[in-house]
């Protein structure tokens, strides 16, 4: 049998994994995105101690190998008495991970928006989380969209450590191919063959998010010239 | 008049305020009843942006009160403790501001920012806002500007949708944090004729600015600030031509 008729054989094995990898990604990075945004509120607003240990958790995070962060929280906590399955161990990992990261990337370039429009957010009557939502952050993620795009393929590519922790996503199933039959090279090609394509959508969404900074006046290419 | 309303749009008693131990406001008082327009001058420096900008609570006075339309700003009814965000919010709802640097938000377009308040802050219908503000930019003379960014604008323009912005709240006053002084000199006709406009239909008005010939056509009353301390408070004609104090004919002597 050739090696290709093999991992057609298996595709359902190899799109299941597919399938299992977006469900990962798209839930973490979403609300790791989320979570990231009450995490920068709390940080720039919140009382003196509380934005100060956030910021402490963050920093700690973001120095963390990943691939030890998930291995700590599926094999590490059961000796404390907590234990999750693979894929709420997976989950969590991805979403505290990447909250960290985008948060930092919030974080510098909410300092480079100036104050006056914050004020004139307060002196227009909004609340600070509703200035929040609808004046600073929506300029953070136009800001710093090719910033967060990148990190949100970082996250995609990340899945794959959770094969280590026996989550049955892309990486693990083509791992689970090539084994048995021995075809290391086609399987982890067609592997890495979607990882691109889901890399290339994202791009794209990165794009469309770049020309809508580019047509209000808030993308790389202008603020370069305009300085 | 509604009879019931009190006397003072806005009332500033006592006001004190030091950064970093320099005292910038010392004791200052300022009344401005509805429909009025004050202009307060004074040497940069002298206090007068962070008085304005104390009436609405951007900055915190260390002692003293201010009320707007009768109502304390930025302490409770019980006068020690702290306004919760969402009650400074809706009093800061009825104080509209343009500043110097204009501040509009860049990611919204101009209409957009003109209605963004009203629709979010009041809770106005969509349909109802976008007619309004479509009105006030037509007033100030930017309707054809509608739909575009702030980054086109001139800077003439973009404070023109500072004060439509301002204007869309229905706000009991406005202030006017030096709304010309980061204008070419060409374009600082055009802002100071909306302000105009805006003074004679009985806008309730504080107004900080260097332009001495606005400030005595428009002004129903000049407060004259230096060092942080009121000194003069005056008719226009009166404090122009007859300052009683050896400072304001200083201050003025630079302007002529």
């Amino acid at each position: 049998m050739n090696k290709w008729e093999i991992l057609w054989n298996h595709r359902e094995m190899i799109l299941g994994g597919f399938k299992s990898t977006l469900v990962l990604f798209g839930v973490s990075a979403i609300a790791a995105f989320l979570l990231s945004s009450l995490i920068v509120l709390a940080i720039r607003t919140g009382r003196a101690p509380f934005g100060r240990v956030v910021r402490g958790v963050v920093d700690g995070m973001r120095m963390l190998p990943f691939l030890i962060y998930a291995y700590l929280l599926y094999y590490g906590l059961p000796s404390l008495g907590i234990r999750f399955d693979a894929w709420t161990a997976g989950f969590i990992a991805l979403i505290t991970y990447h909250a960290a990261y985008f948060a930092e990337i919030l974080r510098g370039t909410w300092a480079t928006l100036s104050t006056g429009q914050a004020e004139a957010a307060r002196a227009h009557g909004f609340t600070t989380f509703m200035m929040y939502r609808r004046i600073i952050l929506p300029q953070l993620v136009l800001r710093a969209a090719p910033v967060l795009g990148n990190q949100v393929i970082i996250c995609l590519k990340d899945t794959a450590f959770l094969s280590i922790i026996t989550v049955r996503e892309l990486t693990a199933a083509a791992s689970a191919v090539q084994s048995q039959y021995f075809i290391p090279f086609e399987a982890f090609i067609v592997a890495i063959g979607l990882y691109w394509l889901t890399s290339m959508l994202i791009e794209a969404l990165v794009a469309r998010l770049g020309f809508a900074a580019e047509r209000k006046g808030l993308g790389y290419k202008l603020a370069a010239v305009r300085r | 008049m509604d009879t019931s309303s009190p006397p003072f749009a806005v009332e500033v008693r006592n006001v004190s305020k030091s950064f970093a131990g320099i005292e910038v406001l010392r004791e200052v008082c300022l009344n401005v009843a509805h429909g009025q327009t004050v202009s307060v001058l004074g040497p940069s420096g002298s206090g007068k942006s962070t008085l304005l900008r104390c009436i609405n609570w951007l900055e915190e006075p260390d002692s003293g009160e201010i009320l707007i339309a009768g109502v304390r700003i930025g302490v409770r009814a019980d006068g020690k403790t702290h306004m919760p965000d969402r009650e400074l919010a809706r009093m800061r709802a009825r104080i509209g501001m343009v500043f110097q640097s204009f501040n509009l938000w860049p990611h919204l377009s101009v209409i957009e920012n003109v209605t963004e308040a009203p629709i979010h802050v009041l809770g106005m219908a969509e349909d109802e806002a976008i007619g309004r503000a479509e009105k006030l930019l037509e007033k100030v003379g930017i309707g054809e500007k509608r739909d575009a960014y702030p980054y086109v604008l001139s800077g003439g323009q973009k404070q023109r949708v500072g004060i439509a912005r301002a204007l869309a709240m229905n706000p009991e006053v406005i202030l006017f944090d030096e709304p010309t002084s980061a204008l070419d000199p060409e374009l600082v006709g055009e802002v100071l004729a909306a302000m105009r406009a805006l003074a004679e239909e009985g806008m309730t008005m504080v107004v900080v600015t260097h332009e001495m010939a606005f400030a005595r056509e428009v002004s129903d009353e000049i407060v004259f600030i230096d060092q942080g301390c009121v000194v003069e408070r005056q008719a226009p004609e009166a404090f122009f031509d007859r300052p009683q104090t050896a400072r304001a004919r200083q201050f003025l002597s630079r302007y002529t």
